[in-house]
Protein backbone atom coordinates (compact mmCIF):
# COMPACT_ATOMS: atom_id res chain seq x y z
CA UNK A 1 0.00 0.00 0.00
CA UNK A 2 2.74 2.79 1.02
CA UNK A 3 3.94 1.90 -2.76
CA UNK A 4 0.95 3.02 -3.78
CA UNK A 5 1.17 6.31 -1.47
CA UNK A 6 4.26 7.05 -3.42
CA UNK A 7 3.19 6.68 -6.41
CA UNK A 8 0.21 8.66 -6.01
CA UNK A 9 2.52 11.31 -4.31
CA UNK A 10 5.14 11.85 -7.12
CA UNK A 11 2.19 11.71 -10.05
CA UNK A 12 -0.70 14.05 -8.84
CA UNK A 13 -0.08 15.27 -5.30
CA UNK A 14 3.51 16.85 -5.19
CA UNK A 15 3.83 16.42 -9.09
CA UNK A 16 7.74 17.40 -9.81
CA UNK A 17 6.75 20.18 -12.17
CA UNK A 18 3.22 21.44 -11.46
CA UNK A 19 3.31 21.13 -7.53
CA UNK A 20 7.55 21.73 -6.55
CA UNK A 21 8.73 23.69 -9.53
CA UNK A 22 11.59 21.90 -10.46
CA UNK A 23 12.85 20.65 -13.62
CA UNK A 24 11.11 23.49 -15.62
CA UNK A 25 13.87 24.56 -18.33
CA UNK A 26 12.62 20.85 -19.66
CA UNK A 27 9.35 21.07 -19.05
CA UNK A 28 9.04 24.72 -21.10
CA UNK A 29 12.22 23.81 -23.52
CA UNK A 30 10.88 20.68 -24.89
CA UNK A 31 7.23 20.54 -24.98
CA UNK A 32 6.99 22.24 -28.36
CA UNK A 33 5.63 18.85 -30.44
CA UNK A 34 4.26 15.67 -28.25
CA UNK A 35 6.77 13.45 -29.62
CA UNK A 36 9.84 14.88 -28.85
CA UNK A 37 7.72 15.12 -24.76
CA UNK A 38 7.22 11.98 -25.09
CA UNK A 39 10.93 10.78 -25.43
CA UNK A 40 12.13 13.43 -23.09
CA UNK A 41 9.37 12.23 -20.12
CA UNK A 42 10.50 8.46 -20.84
CA UNK A 43 14.37 9.42 -20.58
CA UNK A 44 13.69 11.50 -17.37
CA UNK A 45 11.48 8.55 -15.69
CA UNK A 46 14.51 6.09 -16.62
CA UNK A 47 17.37 8.55 -14.83
CA UNK A 48 14.58 9.20 -12.03
CA UNK A 49 14.58 5.37 -10.91
CA UNK A 50 18.70 4.72 -11.84
CA UNK A 51 19.56 7.87 -9.77
CA UNK A 52 17.35 7.71 -6.75
CA UNK A 53 18.59 4.09 -6.31
CA UNK A 54 22.21 5.16 -6.91
CA UNK A 55 22.22 7.83 -4.56
CA UNK A 56 19.99 5.64 -1.86
CA UNK A 57 22.98 3.12 -1.98
CA UNK A 58 25.95 6.12 -1.62
CA UNK A 59 23.62 7.89 0.72
CA UNK A 60 23.48 4.64 3.11
CA UNK A 61 26.80 2.89 2.28
CA UNK A 62 29.07 5.62 2.21
CA UNK A 63 28.32 8.73 3.77
CA UNK A 64 25.70 6.82 6.82
CA UNK A 65 28.54 5.04 8.25
CA UNK A 66 31.35 7.21 7.60
CA UNK A 67 29.00 9.98 9.31
CA UNK A 68 29.61 12.64 6.45
CA UNK A 69 26.21 13.47 5.70
CA UNK A 70 26.71 16.85 4.98
CA UNK A 71 28.37 16.10 1.55
CA UNK A 72 25.16 14.69 0.32
CA UNK A 73 25.02 17.74 -2.54
CA UNK A 74 28.38 17.12 -3.75
CA UNK A 75 27.98 13.58 -3.91
CA UNK A 76 24.78 13.33 -5.43
CA UNK A 77 25.54 15.16 -8.15
CA UNK A 78 28.77 13.25 -9.05
CA UNK A 79 27.42 10.08 -8.93
CA UNK A 80 23.98 11.34 -11.05
CA UNK A 81 26.28 12.97 -13.81
CA UNK A 82 28.81 9.66 -14.26
CA UNK A 83 25.95 7.41 -14.14
CA UNK A 84 23.62 9.92 -17.16
CA UNK A 85 27.26 9.43 -19.33
CA UNK A 86 27.34 5.72 -18.67
CA UNK A 87 23.55 5.23 -19.37
CA UNK A 88 24.10 6.78 -22.80
CA UNK A 89 27.34 5.28 -23.55
CA UNK A 90 25.71 1.51 -22.78
CA UNK A 91 21.84 2.79 -24.83
CA UNK A 92 24.33 3.85 -27.30
CA UNK A 93 25.53 0.34 -27.49
CA UNK A 94 22.96 -2.03 -27.08
CA UNK A 95 20.12 0.26 -28.62
CA UNK A 96 20.71 2.48 -31.20
CA UNK A 97 16.74 2.91 -31.70
CA UNK A 98 16.14 3.93 -27.93
CA UNK A 99 19.90 6.04 -28.52
CA UNK A 100 17.79 7.75 -31.36
CA UNK A 101 14.82 7.93 -29.47
CA UNK A 102 16.81 9.72 -25.91
CA UNK A 103 20.03 10.41 -27.23
CA UNK A 104 19.51 14.21 -27.25
CA UNK A 105 17.92 14.32 -24.14
CA UNK A 106 19.97 12.24 -22.13
CA UNK A 107 22.91 14.95 -21.47
CA UNK A 108 20.21 17.63 -21.04
CA UNK A 109 18.88 15.11 -18.11
CA UNK A 110 22.02 15.29 -16.08
CA UNK A 111 21.82 18.97 -14.86
CA UNK A 112 18.12 18.82 -14.52
CA UNK A 113 17.40 19.55 -11.53
CA UNK A 114 14.06 17.02 -10.67
CA UNK A 115 16.63 14.19 -10.87
CA UNK A 116 18.82 15.58 -7.53
CA UNK A 117 15.33 16.50 -6.19
CA UNK A 118 13.92 13.19 -5.78
CA UNK A 119 17.62 11.98 -4.75
CA UNK A 120 17.41 14.45 -2.20
CA UNK A 121 13.57 14.04 -0.94
CA UNK A 122 13.93 10.35 -1.19
CA UNK A 123 17.11 10.97 1.51
CA UNK A 124 14.93 12.96 3.37
CA UNK A 125 11.76 11.07 4.11
CA UNK A 126 13.98 7.69 5.22
CA UNK A 127 12.64 5.78 2.17
CA UNK A 128 13.94 2.55 1.98
CA UNK A 129 15.88 1.14 -1.21
CA UNK A 130 12.71 -0.12 -3.20
CA UNK A 131 10.67 2.83 -1.72
CA UNK A 132 13.17 5.25 -3.02
CA UNK A 133 12.91 3.28 -6.47
CA UNK A 134 9.17 3.23 -6.77
CA UNK A 135 10.25 7.39 -5.73
CA UNK A 136 11.86 7.68 -8.92
CA UNK A 137 9.80 5.89 -11.01
CA UNK A 138 6.65 8.18 -10.00
CA UNK A 139 8.35 11.08 -9.84
CA UNK A 140 9.46 11.01 -13.72
CA UNK A 141 5.90 10.03 -14.66
CA UNK A 142 4.77 12.94 -12.76
CA UNK A 143 7.14 14.73 -15.01
CA UNK A 144 5.69 13.10 -18.06
CA UNK A 145 2.61 14.07 -17.66
CA UNK A 146 3.15 17.41 -17.03
CA UNK A 147 5.08 17.39 -20.22
CA UNK A 148 2.77 15.39 -22.19
CA UNK A 149 -0.12 17.39 -21.10
CA UNK A 150 1.36 20.76 -21.87
CA UNK A 151 2.84 19.57 -25.19
CA UNK A 152 -0.81 18.80 -25.96
CA UNK A 153 -1.80 22.23 -25.08
CA UNK A 154 1.54 23.81 -26.72
CA UNK A 155 0.65 22.10 -30.17
CA UNK A 156 -2.97 23.49 -30.36
CA UNK A 157 -2.19 27.26 -29.04
CA UNK A 158 -0.04 26.87 -32.65
CA UNK A 159 -2.77 27.09 -34.56
CA UNK A 160 -4.55 30.01 -32.55
CA UNK A 161 -4.27 33.63 -32.68
CA UNK A 162 -1.87 34.41 -29.53
CA UNK A 163 -1.05 38.84 -28.64
CA UNK A 164 2.26 38.85 -30.07
CA UNK A 165 4.26 39.82 -27.51
CA UNK A 166 2.89 36.31 -25.50
CA UNK A 167 3.69 33.90 -28.54
CA UNK A 168 6.25 31.32 -27.52
CA UNK A 169 8.07 31.08 -23.71
CA UNK A 170 5.19 33.49 -22.81
CA UNK A 171 1.88 32.02 -23.12
CA UNK A 172 3.54 29.00 -22.30
CA UNK A 173 4.72 29.93 -18.75
CA UNK A 174 1.23 31.67 -18.57
CA UNK A 175 -0.18 27.95 -19.29
CA UNK A 176 2.11 25.83 -17.02
CA UNK A 177 0.52 28.52 -14.07
CA UNK A 178 -2.54 27.13 -15.11
CA UNK A 179 -1.70 23.89 -15.14
CA UNK A 180 0.04 24.39 -11.80
CA UNK A 181 -3.03 26.12 -9.84
CA UNK A 182 -5.43 22.80 -11.32
CA UNK A 183 -2.74 20.34 -9.58
CA UNK A 184 -3.47 22.33 -6.24
CA UNK A 185 -6.59 20.09 -5.99
CA UNK A 186 -4.27 17.17 -5.55
CA UNK A 187 -4.20 17.36 -1.73
CA UNK A 188 -2.62 15.04 0.62
CA UNK A 189 -6.09 14.84 1.89
CA UNK A 190 -6.25 12.22 -1.46
CA UNK A 191 -4.12 9.91 0.14
CA UNK A 192 -5.79 10.07 3.56
CA UNK A 193 -9.25 9.36 2.27
CA UNK A 194 -8.62 6.51 -0.27
CA UNK A 195 -6.29 4.60 2.35
CA UNK A 196 -7.41 5.47 5.99
CA UNK A 197 -4.48 4.80 8.60
CA UNK A 198 -2.19 5.15 6.65
CA UNK B 1 39.00 12.66 10.91
CA UNK B 2 35.47 13.83 9.79
CA UNK B 3 37.66 16.42 7.06
CA UNK B 4 40.06 13.02 6.32
CA UNK B 5 36.72 10.78 5.53
CA UNK B 6 35.10 13.24 3.50
CA UNK B 7 38.29 14.43 1.57
CA UNK B 8 39.39 10.80 0.86
CA UNK B 9 35.39 9.48 0.05
CA UNK B 10 34.98 12.09 -2.70
CA UNK B 11 38.05 11.53 -4.12
CA UNK B 12 37.95 8.51 -4.29
CA UNK B 13 34.22 8.35 -5.44
CA UNK B 14 35.63 10.97 -8.46
CA UNK B 15 38.65 8.21 -9.25
CA UNK B 16 36.02 5.69 -9.20
CA UNK B 17 33.90 6.70 -11.75
CA UNK B 18 36.25 8.84 -13.47
CA UNK B 19 38.16 5.63 -14.60
CA UNK B 20 34.76 3.83 -14.77
CA UNK B 21 33.49 5.55 -17.76
CA UNK B 22 36.60 5.75 -19.45
CA UNK B 23 36.81 2.32 -19.09
CA UNK B 24 33.43 1.96 -20.14
CA UNK B 25 33.87 4.49 -23.29
CA UNK B 26 36.76 2.34 -24.46
CA UNK B 27 34.49 -1.50 -23.89
CA UNK B 28 31.14 0.18 -25.36
CA UNK B 29 32.85 2.40 -27.79
CA UNK B 30 30.51 2.66 -31.14
CA UNK B 31 32.29 2.16 -34.55
CA UNK B 32 30.34 4.50 -36.94
CA UNK B 33 30.35 3.63 -40.20
CA UNK B 34 32.78 5.83 -41.83
CA UNK B 35 30.91 5.25 -45.12
CA UNK B 36 27.88 7.23 -43.68
CA UNK B 37 29.91 9.62 -42.18
CA UNK B 38 31.70 10.82 -45.01
CA UNK B 39 28.21 11.16 -47.05
CA UNK B 40 26.73 12.79 -44.22
CA UNK B 41 29.67 15.51 -44.15
CA UNK B 42 29.15 16.11 -48.17
CA UNK B 43 25.60 16.64 -47.49
CA UNK B 44 23.64 20.37 -47.02
CA UNK B 45 22.66 18.90 -43.61
CA UNK B 46 19.28 21.05 -43.28
CA UNK B 47 17.61 18.37 -42.99
CA UNK B 48 14.77 19.55 -45.95
CA UNK B 49 13.39 16.10 -46.55
CA UNK B 50 13.12 16.83 -50.16
CA UNK B 51 14.96 13.33 -50.86
CA UNK B 52 12.28 11.58 -49.36
CA UNK B 53 13.78 10.45 -46.22
CA UNK B 54 14.00 11.64 -42.82
CA UNK B 55 16.82 14.08 -42.48
CA UNK B 56 20.06 14.14 -44.34
CA UNK B 57 21.61 11.39 -41.95
CA UNK B 58 18.73 8.99 -43.42
CA UNK B 59 19.46 9.44 -46.80
CA UNK B 60 23.35 9.33 -45.80
CA UNK B 61 22.84 5.38 -44.04
CA UNK B 62 20.47 4.93 -46.90
CA UNK B 63 23.06 6.00 -49.74
CA UNK B 64 25.99 4.20 -47.73
CA UNK B 65 24.41 1.00 -47.22
CA UNK B 66 23.52 0.77 -50.70
CA UNK B 67 19.82 0.56 -50.07
CA UNK B 68 19.02 3.87 -52.61
CA UNK B 69 20.67 3.86 -55.41
CA UNK B 70 19.23 7.15 -56.81
CA UNK B 71 22.38 10.08 -55.84
CA UNK B 72 20.79 12.91 -57.33
CA UNK B 73 17.43 12.93 -54.80
CA UNK B 74 19.42 15.90 -52.75
CA UNK B 75 18.23 18.96 -54.56
CA UNK B 76 19.40 21.53 -52.06
CA UNK B 77 23.02 19.72 -52.83
CA UNK B 78 21.96 19.63 -56.58
CA UNK B 79 24.73 18.11 -59.01
CA UNK B 80 27.66 18.99 -57.00
CA UNK B 81 26.93 16.74 -54.10
CA UNK B 82 25.70 14.75 -56.67
CA UNK B 83 29.07 14.12 -57.72
CA UNK B 84 31.17 13.92 -54.25
CA UNK B 85 28.15 11.25 -53.52
CA UNK B 86 29.15 9.24 -56.66
CA UNK B 87 32.90 9.85 -55.84
CA UNK B 88 32.51 8.51 -52.06
CA UNK B 89 30.45 5.62 -53.16
CA UNK B 90 32.38 5.06 -56.51
CA UNK B 91 29.91 5.00 -59.00
CA UNK B 92 28.90 6.70 -62.41
CA UNK B 93 25.91 9.31 -62.17
CA UNK B 94 24.04 11.46 -65.11
CA UNK B 95 23.56 14.87 -64.17
CA UNK B 96 20.02 15.59 -66.19
CA UNK B 97 18.15 17.97 -64.19
CA UNK B 98 18.39 21.47 -64.07
CA UNK B 99 18.56 23.54 -61.07
CA UNK B 100 14.60 24.25 -60.38
CA UNK B 101 13.27 27.01 -58.22
CA UNK B 102 9.47 27.29 -56.94
CA UNK B 103 7.44 30.24 -57.61
CA UNK B 104 4.41 31.60 -56.93
CA UNK B 105 2.68 32.00 -59.93
CA UNK B 106 -0.14 35.33 -59.01
CA UNK B 107 0.58 38.95 -58.47
CA UNK B 108 -2.92 39.41 -57.19
CA UNK B 109 -3.13 41.51 -54.25
CA UNK B 110 -5.15 43.57 -51.84
CA UNK B 111 -6.14 46.42 -54.78
CA UNK B 112 -6.20 43.45 -58.16
CA UNK B 113 -7.91 40.73 -57.04
CA UNK B 114 -11.38 41.11 -55.52
CA UNK B 115 -12.65 38.80 -53.06
CA UNK B 116 -15.71 37.22 -51.57
CA UNK B 117 -15.93 38.13 -48.28
CA UNK B 118 -13.99 39.05 -45.14
CA UNK B 119 -12.17 36.14 -43.52
CA UNK B 120 -10.77 36.17 -40.10
CA UNK B 121 -10.26 32.50 -38.98
CA UNK B 122 -6.40 31.33 -38.46
CA UNK B 123 -4.04 32.70 -40.48
CA UNK B 124 -3.17 29.48 -42.83
CA UNK B 125 -3.79 29.20 -46.16
CA UNK B 126 -5.18 25.36 -45.53
CA UNK B 127 -7.65 26.83 -42.97
CA UNK B 128 -9.01 29.62 -45.17
CA UNK B 129 -9.05 27.29 -48.08
CA UNK B 130 -11.75 24.92 -46.19
CA UNK B 131 -14.56 27.89 -46.70
CA UNK B 132 -15.29 28.03 -50.10
CA UNK B 133 -11.97 27.71 -51.15
CA UNK B 134 -10.69 30.78 -50.16
CA UNK B 135 -11.86 34.67 -49.20
CA UNK B 136 -10.97 35.56 -53.15
CA UNK B 137 -12.95 35.12 -55.85
CA UNK B 138 -10.33 33.94 -57.93
CA UNK B 139 -10.03 30.28 -56.68
CA UNK B 140 -6.57 29.38 -58.30
CA UNK B 141 -5.10 32.33 -56.69
CA UNK B 142 -2.39 32.93 -53.75
CA UNK B 143 -4.51 33.30 -50.46
CA UNK B 144 -1.46 35.15 -49.21
CA UNK B 145 -1.91 33.39 -45.61
CA UNK B 146 1.79 32.73 -45.20
CA UNK B 147 1.44 28.70 -45.53
CA UNK B 148 4.25 28.40 -47.47
CA UNK B 149 6.63 31.14 -45.77
CA UNK B 150 5.89 29.10 -42.38
CA UNK B 151 7.38 26.17 -44.02
CA UNK B 152 10.48 26.59 -46.10
CA UNK B 153 13.54 25.48 -44.07
CA UNK B 154 15.48 28.48 -46.41
CA UNK B 155 13.87 31.68 -45.66
CA UNK B 156 13.90 32.39 -49.37
CA UNK B 157 9.89 33.12 -49.41
CA UNK B 158 8.70 36.84 -48.61
CA UNK B 159 5.97 39.15 -49.18
CA UNK B 160 7.34 41.78 -51.39
CA UNK B 161 6.60 45.54 -51.48
CA UNK B 162 3.36 44.60 -53.72
CA UNK B 163 1.76 42.53 -50.65
CA UNK B 164 2.41 39.50 -52.84
CA UNK B 165 3.88 36.24 -52.27
CA UNK B 166 6.92 35.87 -53.41
CA UNK B 167 9.95 33.53 -53.90
CA UNK B 168 14.00 34.67 -53.70
CA UNK B 169 15.03 32.34 -56.76
CA UNK B 170 18.22 32.70 -55.34
CA UNK B 171 18.13 31.20 -51.78
CA UNK B 172 15.36 28.64 -52.76
CA UNK B 173 16.76 24.82 -53.05
CA UNK B 174 13.47 23.68 -54.14
CA UNK B 175 12.97 21.13 -51.76
CA UNK B 176 9.22 21.55 -52.53
CA UNK B 177 7.98 21.47 -48.99
CA UNK B 178 5.86 25.17 -50.40
CA UNK B 179 4.19 23.16 -53.51
CA UNK B 180 2.97 20.20 -50.97
CA UNK B 181 1.25 23.09 -48.54
CA UNK B 182 -0.18 24.99 -50.72
CA UNK B 183 -4.23 24.29 -50.96
CA UNK B 184 -4.56 26.20 -54.31
CA UNK B 185 -1.71 25.04 -56.78
CA UNK B 186 -0.49 28.25 -57.23
CA UNK B 187 3.12 27.97 -56.69
CA UNK B 188 4.90 25.64 -59.29
CA UNK B 189 8.98 24.76 -60.18
CA UNK B 190 10.36 26.58 -62.86
CA UNK B 191 13.93 26.67 -64.38
CA UNK B 192 16.08 28.78 -62.40
CA UNK B 193 17.46 30.25 -65.50
CA UNK B 194 13.87 31.42 -66.69
CA UNK B 195 13.91 34.99 -68.05
CA UNK B 196 10.12 35.03 -67.96
CA UNK B 197 7.21 33.77 -66.25
CA UNK B 198 2.96 33.73 -67.02
CA UNK B 199 2.51 35.14 -63.38
CA UNK B 200 -1.63 33.59 -62.82
CA UNK B 201 -2.78 30.35 -62.36
CA UNK B 202 -6.67 31.00 -63.23
CA UNK B 203 -8.05 28.64 -65.38
CA UNK B 204 -11.64 30.53 -65.33
CA UNK B 205 -12.52 32.32 -69.08
CA UNK B 206 -11.30 35.36 -69.98
CA UNK B 207 -14.28 37.26 -68.97
CA UNK B 208 -14.71 36.07 -65.78
CA UNK B 209 -11.00 36.39 -64.88
CA UNK B 210 -11.16 40.11 -65.95
CA UNK B 211 -13.91 40.76 -63.43
CA UNK B 212 -12.48 39.19 -60.40
CA UNK B 213 -8.97 40.65 -61.55
CA UNK B 214 -6.44 43.24 -62.71
CA UNK B 215 -3.58 40.65 -63.00
CA UNK B 216 -5.15 37.71 -64.46
CA UNK B 217 -4.35 35.99 -67.75
CA UNK B 218 -7.43 35.90 -69.71
CA UNK B 219 -6.71 33.61 -72.39
CA UNK B 220 -6.56 36.07 -75.22
CA UNK B 221 -3.75 34.10 -76.92
CA UNK B 222 -1.73 37.29 -77.86
CA UNK B 223 1.76 35.97 -76.41
CA UNK B 224 1.46 32.89 -79.15
CA UNK B 225 1.18 35.15 -81.57
CA UNK B 226 4.04 37.63 -80.54
CA UNK B 227 6.32 35.46 -79.18
CA UNK B 228 5.86 32.30 -81.48
CA UNK B 229 9.41 31.16 -80.62
CA UNK B 230 9.07 31.95 -77.10
CA UNK B 231 7.31 28.51 -76.08
CA UNK B 232 3.67 30.14 -75.05
CA UNK B 233 0.68 27.98 -74.64
CA UNK B 234 -2.64 28.72 -73.79
CA UNK B 235 -4.75 25.62 -72.60
CA UNK B 236 -7.91 26.18 -70.06
CA UNK B 237 -7.65 29.94 -70.59
CA UNK B 238 -4.06 30.47 -69.03
CA UNK B 239 -1.01 31.14 -71.29
CA UNK B 240 1.90 28.60 -70.01
CA UNK B 241 5.79 28.73 -70.77
CA UNK B 242 7.26 25.85 -72.13
CA UNK B 243 10.61 26.47 -70.93
CA UNK B 244 12.39 23.91 -73.48
CA UNK B 245 11.85 26.25 -76.53
CA UNK B 246 14.29 29.30 -76.23
CA UNK B 247 13.08 32.02 -78.75
CA UNK B 248 12.48 35.39 -77.27
CA UNK B 249 9.51 35.93 -74.93
CA UNK B 250 9.74 39.71 -74.80
CA UNK B 251 7.69 40.78 -77.41
CA UNK B 252 4.63 38.62 -75.30
CA UNK B 253 5.06 40.46 -72.36
CA UNK B 254 4.38 43.94 -73.64
CA UNK B 255 2.03 43.10 -75.62
CA UNK B 256 -0.12 41.32 -72.55
CA UNK B 257 -3.12 42.91 -71.99
CA UNK B 258 -3.68 42.26 -68.08
CA UNK B 259 0.16 42.48 -67.96
CA UNK B 260 0.80 39.07 -66.29
CA UNK B 261 3.95 38.07 -67.89
CA UNK B 262 6.98 39.19 -66.02
CA UNK B 263 10.42 39.09 -66.31
CA UNK B 264 12.44 37.53 -64.13
CA UNK B 265 15.99 38.58 -65.66
CA UNK B 266 18.32 39.78 -62.74
CA UNK B 267 14.63 40.42 -60.71
CA UNK B 268 14.58 38.43 -57.81
CA UNK B 269 12.28 40.49 -55.67
CA UNK B 270 10.56 42.84 -57.59
CA UNK B 271 7.21 44.43 -59.88
CA UNK B 272 7.46 45.99 -62.62
CA UNK B 273 4.09 46.48 -63.65
CA UNK B 274 2.31 50.01 -62.67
Amino acid sequence: MTYIAILITFVFISNFVLTQFLGICPFIGVSKNVDSAVGMGFAVTFVMALASIATWAIQHLVLIPLKIEFLQTITFILVIAALVQLVEMVIQKISPPLYKALGIYLPLITTNCAVMGIALIAVRSDFSALESFVAGIAAGFGFLLAIILMSTIREKLDAEWIPKHLRGVPIAFITGGLMALAFMAFDKALINNLFPGL
Amino acid sequence: MIILYSFLSVTLLGLIFGVGLSMASKALAVRKDEKVEAVESKLPGINCGACGYAGCSGYAEAIAKEEEEDLTLCSPGGPDVALELAEIMGVEVEISNQRMVAQVFCRGNDERSKTEFVYQGVTDCNAAYLYFGGNKSCKYGCLGLDSCIKVCPVDAIIHDEDGCVWVDKELCISCGKCIDICPTGVMKLIPHEADYIVACNSKDKGAVTRKYCSVGCIGCKMCEKASPEGGYKVDNFLATIDYSMDGEREAASVKCPPKCILSLKGVTVKDEKN
